[in-house]
Order: structure tokens, then sequence, then C-alpha cells
């Protein structure tokens, strides 16, 4: 063979194919990021399984196996595809069609390899998948002075996550309303009373924490809690201002 | 150049159809295997391994999990459970033993995908081709682990063929067929072995590993070489031949060192001559002779 085995390149040449290959690799890379950021903002019909991290955290621990897929022995967990709303390969759930079952032995958060759903997660009335909110009062039945309550029923935690307070019914002057009430210390978000609501569209729905939550300010504080904790005022109940006498009067 | 109809026919007819494919039967059956064992569980309810190829769990038991995954997880800044650990070392031990891109030609689905593009385009004999640099995909597999710094995501993962292939086929494709599709088509019409040999991060990735894996490819018996070029028609990689098979004068030693080699075999099957056999590291000589 006479022929050169080995092609060698220029220094010029080089610094040419590398900087067009870097040219065409940050394009895609650029592209890539952006359309991985739109990933973060999530849908907000589509709940994370039982211990899952916050949303970019999860993103970047979750391993896209589908092993919390196959564990699930209620087959409601889905793994987002290719080019859809969901990133792609990470499980989910949507709450009106399959909401999570609350198995006590957490099969899913076992089958994790990674920690994407929290090890550390116990007890399943600990997770926070997301949170029941009754969104749509005017077509709510119980809001109309009806007696559906139908969500409280259902509630795993029943009279603990949802409670039914009674309000005056100001249209017929003579009854009862018995208001569905979300408490956010105990819903778990497992999306069954979204699931059982009778409205055909759902008049109460889970959200995702991090659209469901206000969030207080850090120096705000409730007065008549602060007395509690303090079991007194933390003010004089009367104030002495002093008194301010124009010289003149003297 | 010689008529692709007879690739490979000269060891056909000298060795016989099977040793003359054996290599490509075992890898077949081997990429068929193992998707079939996913599936059972998924399928029929028999799990004898769960998960996919991005972490999977054999018989309850054996954990594995994709290192090239992994490590973009870790670059995104999460910092798995022991588990995962477990299965990074058992897969990267076993790709050590055998070759680190045995993963590529005897396990990965996309290979199923452009093995069969490479096919039509000899059958059809298409010889044009756009030149791109093999080194390309060096490129990409930095920005793929460069931006979850950034993103604080694993952004190749959200259309990472590879695993969103094996993923895919059993938890539902969606409109991924598209992206096979486009693979299907770059290596058929674009690029000869355009998305394995130029682009692939996680093939570059695994050839990482195969620096110093065990198992190589020696080219023991050049000397008998007729000059067919058949091995380099089939190679997915034919570039690190050059040296093993031509290298003579130049005192090249006859072991395919190259990290590229995927142990696919494919040259053993097709030699006539048998000018190459399958070894270890211990075995092989790595002096011209």
């Amino acid at each position: 063979m006479g022929k050169k085995l080995i092609r060698s390149k220029t220094r010029r040449q080089f610094i040419v194919d590398a900087s067009k290959s870097a040219c065409a690799v940050g394009f895609l890379g650029f592209g890539l990021a952006m359309y991985s950021k739109k990933s973060e903002s999530l849908n907000t019909q589509i709940l994370r399984p039982p211990g899952a991290l916050g949303e970019k955290d999860f993103q970047s621990a979750c391993i896209r196996c589908g092993l919390c897929v196959e564990a699930c022995p209620h087959d409601m967990l889905k793994l987002g595809r290719l080019f859809g709303s969901v990133a792609t390969g990470t499980p989910y759930f949507i709450a009106r069609t399959d909401p999570c079952e609350m198995c006590e032995d957490i099969p899913c958060k076992l089958a994790c390899p990674t920690g994407a759903l929290d090890p550390k997660l116990d007890n399943i009335d600990d997770a926070r998948m997301g949170l029941a909110v009754l969104l749509d009062q005017e077509n709510c039945l119980n809001f109309q002075g009806l007696r559906c309550e139908v969500c409280y029923r259902v509630c795993p935690l029943i009279d603990k996550a949802i409670t039914l307070e009674t309000r005056r019914n100001t249209r017929t002057g003579m009854h009862a309303m018995f208001i569905p009430t979300v408490h956010s210390d105990v819903c778990t978000g497992c999306g069954k009373c979204e699931e059982s609501c009778v409205l055909p569209v759902a008049a109460i729905k889970v959200l995702p924490l991090s659209v469901a939550k206000g969030k207080l300010g850090e120096f705000y504080r409730w007065g008549w809690k602060e007395k509690e904790k303090a079991g007194k005022s933390l003010i004089d109940p009367v104030l002495d201002l002093p008194d301010r006498v124009p010289d003149s009067l003297k | 150049m010689r008529n692709s109809n007879s690739l490979g026919q000269e060891a056909i007819n000298k060795k016989g159809f099977f040793l003359a494919n054996r290599f490509l039967i075992l890898r077949r059956l081997s990429q068929i295997t193992i998707l079939t064992l996913f599936l059972l569980g998924p399928l029929l309810g028999i799990w004898i391994i769960q998960g996919n190829l991005s972490s999977s769990l054999l018989l309850d038991v054996i954990p594995f999990t994709d290192p090239f995954v992994l490590t973009q997880s870790m670059m995104a800044g999460h910092i798995p459970i022991s588990d995962a650990f477990v299965g990074f070392a058992i897969v990267v031990l076993f790709y050590l033993v055998i070759g680190g891109r045995v993963f590529c030609s005897w396990v990965c689905p996309v290979n199923l995908i452009t093995d069969a593009a490479s096919w039509c385009r000899r059958a059809l004999k298409l010889r044009k081709e756009i030149i791109i640099s093999r080194q390309l995909r060096y490129w990409i597999l930095a920005m793929v682990m460069i931006l979850p710094l950034f993103t604080g995501v694993m952004s190749w993962e959200m259309i990472n063929p590879v695993s969103a292939l094996h993923r895919g086929l059993f938890f539902g494709m969606g409109l991924g067929w598209i992206l096979f599709f486009i693979i299907f088509a770059f290596d058929l019409l674009a690029v000869e072995h355009g998305w394995c040999g130029h682009l692939c991060p996680v093939g570059v990735f695994y050839s990482l590993i195969n620096r110093f894996s065990l198992i190589k490819i020696d080219a023991k018996n050049r000397a008998k070489c007729t000059d067919c070029m058949d091995c380099f028609e089939v190679c997915p990689e034919p570039q690190i031949l050059k040296g093993p098979v031509y290298g003579h004068n130049k005192n090249i030693a006859t072991l395919v060192n190259d990290m590229h080699c995927t142990n696919c075999g494919r040259c053993v099957d097709v030699c006539a001559e048998d000018v190459f056999v399958i070894t270890t590291l211990f075995n092989a000589n790595k002096k011209p002779h």
C-alpha cells in the first residue's frame, strides 16, 4: 500500500473544522436548552407520583426508567412521551382519570433507583402530590345549597383533608349550605375528589402546590397567634401618647 | 469497486452461511432477546427484568443503571441514592470486560434502525453522502454534559433517541416515531453510519469505557488479506481498520485497539480468509508482525 494511511491535518484545517462543529453543536444546544426550559413549567393538570422532589430537582433526579410505572399496582402512572407536554420519560398521573390510590407501602417510591421519589417518605399521608382546590364555586352543587359532597365522601382523609363547613343559605333564607373545605396541612393531592366530582368538568381540581399555595410575607405576623404564643398581648392595651401643648398655653 | 451484492459472498462460499454470518445472527439474537425480556413484563406479566435501558432491575435483585444518563443527572446537580450507584458500577464493570461499545452493536435498539438503513443503502447502491466529521460526536457529548450545568435538568434526555426508543416500545411512543424515521432517513440518504458513527453521544460515551476494555478484534492473519475490502464495507467505523489491516509497512500492530470499535464481529464474519479473530487484551499481539 503506497497510499498514506493516516491523513494528517494542517492546524488551519483543524481549527476550521473544530469551529464548524462547535457552531453546529452550539445551535443544537441552544435549541435543546430552550426546549428543556419550557418543560419546567408544568402543565397544571399533570401531577407527580408521591414523594416526588420539586419539579426542577425532580427533572434532574429522575432517570426516566419507568420502574415506578411498572411498580404501581393500579397502573395509574404514565411516562411523558417524546415531544409531549411532560418532560420526556418522566412519570405523571392525571387526577381526573387515574388518581393515586394511596398504597400504604408506596411501591412506586420503593422502586425508584435514584431518589427522585424521596426515600424518606414513609407514610403515604405525608405525600404532597398537589393540593385540591374547589375552583368553580359557581357550578359546585354544594355551593348552590344542594347536598352532593361526593368529593368529601371519597376523600381518603375524610373530615381531615376535606371538611364540610356550614354557612347560611341567603338565597332561601332558611337553609344551610355545606361547603366542602380543603385543608392544605392534611391534603395529599391524591386526586380522588377530582376524579369523583359529578359535574362533566370537575369543580374541584388538584393543582401542583407551586400553583395552589400562596405565601405570607416573611415578616408578617398574625397578631392573635402571637398573642396566644406569648400568653398576653405584645403591646400595652392603652397607649399613653405624650401631650403636645402649644408653647403659648404653657 | 466490487458489486455490493457480492458482499460477503466469498465468505459464504468458503465458510458456509452460518460461519459467515454467525456474529450477525448472535447480535440480532442478543438485541431481540433483550427487547423481549423487557417486553415480557408489561405484556404478559412475566417480570424477569423491570424498567428500561436507563435503569432496570433484574429478577427483583440486580440493579442496572445507564452510566450515561446517571452522569447527566449528577451534572444537573442531583446526588442519587446508592441503588443507582450499584447499578452504575455493575454496568461499567460489565462493559469494561466485554468492550464498551458492545452496548452499541449488541444491546442498543437504535442499532436495528441504523443497520437497516445501511443495509438499504448498500442494496440501493446509494453512494453519495454528505461529509461530516466523526469528531462531531465528541462536541455533542460535551454539550450534553455541560448543558445540565446551566439548565439544571437533563436536557439531552428530552430527545435522546437511544433511551426514548427503548422506553417508547414499552411505555408508548407518542410522536417519537418521527425522530426514528429521521434517523433512518439520515443514515440512508445523507451520511453513511451517520447517527451511530458521527453524532450519537451515547456511543462515544461508551467508547470512553472501551478504551480500557478487555475483548478486542485482532487482524492477526493480515498477511492473508486479498484486498477485497468487504470488511471496510461492513464496518460501522471503517477508519479504524486501516492501521491493523494495512499497517504492516508502517509497523502498526494488528490489534484493532481503537476505542470506537463496537465489537460487532461483522468483519470476522465477512472475511473469507479469516484475517480477523476475537481475542483478549492479554493474548493480543500489540507489536506488529
